[in-house]
């Protein structure tokens, strides 16, 4: 299909973290990843890969080597100690219904 | 010319939902190949648009023309000869770069005409219109930032985009070329003269091309036969016979 053989060379696009607020939706969620030359154009291929069934109505997207993450092996001492003091979690009193979304 | 009314607004729908069909179906031929993953599918999307405006206008054709022909009567079982579609859009994929080359061409003009049709005095003309143009300035803004993006890239890409330019400019004159049933529409305000489009377009082309550094081609010749019928290029038999053979194979067939 191609009129000229390709090169060799072929560097990637890099990868962009692809994250949509839903219809409902009060934040953004994580959707996936993509590759895109620009953030323009990461915006619009997510439009595409990600939107396409009317989930979103608005998009980000985040260069993913500008993600910083937490290291799996610190997983102890970072959230065990959490495991322990349920009194952290607001289950021990009723939400009104009509409150709404928190 | 002796067109009747709705023979004329017949053919301009035919003329409407012949670029859409033929565009659609040569985009949806790179479903699987295009370079990246998500070209891929951002094409399989301009394509499913451009089949949802062809059924529109081409099932309110079959409607105008009152012989019973359904859209996929239309779509499926015409032969090259009755196909009403520009010869721009029919042209190869040959490689990424014509298959971006072509749909930018198209989406400008496709777009100023679709602007014009959604003020259409028939309002099922501007109904459909309407819908179409939302989509459209999408493929439009995304056509012209690939363009630029590599008209203005690598050496590379600059030349494969103005060799695609070159081959592709002489198809661009029949898009506003102007007839009798044009002009027949025109007079009823169901549609805008093509003719009258070409000095926005010109100005947008001038516009993006600039900014994509590639040298707009000053030859005016314009290769013409396609929305008239009179003269397809031989492309156009090909295609058919990739996106018909079913129809034609199993008559009726259905899934």
């Amino acid at each position: 299909m191609g009129m000229d053989a390709p090169t060799n060379e072929k560097p990637e696009w890099p990868l962009w973290e692809v994250f949509i607020r839903g219809q409902h939706g009060m934040s953004h969620r994580h959707f996936g990843s993509l590759h895109a030359p620009n953030a323009e154009m990461a915006i619009k291929a997510a439009r595409d890969v990600y939107t396409r069934r009317k989930e979103g109505v608005s998009i980000w997207v985040v260069p993913a080597n500008e993600i910083t993450a937490s290291s799996p092996s610190d997983k102890g001492p970072l959230y065990e100690p959490a495991e322990d003091k349920v009194y952290r979690h607001p289950s021990f009193y009723k939400i009104p219904d009509d409150i709404g979304a928190m | 010319m002796g067109v009747g009314s709705d023979e004329a607004l017949f053919q301009s729908l035919l003329r409407l939902g012949d670029n859409t069909l033929v565009l659609g179906h040569r985009l949806s031929e790179w479903c699987g190949h295009a370079p990246a993953l998500e070209e891929d599918i951002a094409l399989a999307n301009t394509a499913l648009d451009l089949m949802g405006q062809t059924r529109h206008w081409l099932s309110l054709a079959g409607e105008i023309e009152g012989k019973g022909r359904s859209e996929d009567d239309l779509a499926m079982l015409r032969d090259v000869w009755d196909f009403r579609n520009v010869l721009l859009v029919e042209q190869p994929n040959r490689d990424y770069g014509h298959t971006l080359m072509r749909q930018f061409l198209f989406d400008h003009f496709h777009l100023l005409m679709l602007r014009g049709l959604s003020e259409s005095s028939e309002a099922r003309v501007a109904e459909i219109a309407i819908k179409s143009v939302k989509e459209v300035t999408y493929h439009a803004e995304r056509s012209a930032e690939l363009i630029i993006a590599l008209g203005d890239g690598t050496d590379e890409s600059h030349r494969r985009m103005q060799d695609a330019l070159d081959w592709l400019f002489p198809y661009v004159g029949e898009m506003f070329e102007t007839d009798a049933i044009d002009t027949e529409i025109a007079a009823k305000g169901i549609a805008p003269l093509p003719a009258d489009l070409r000095p926005a377009f010109d100005a947008q082309l001038g516009a993006i091309l600039d900014e994509a550094t590639l040298t707009m081609p000053s030859d005016a010749f314009a290769h013409k036969g396609g929305r008239t019928g009179f003269r397809h290029t031989e492309h156009l038999g090909h295609m058919l016979a990739s996106m018909q053979w079913l129809q034609r194979a199993y008559p009726g067939a259905q899934w």
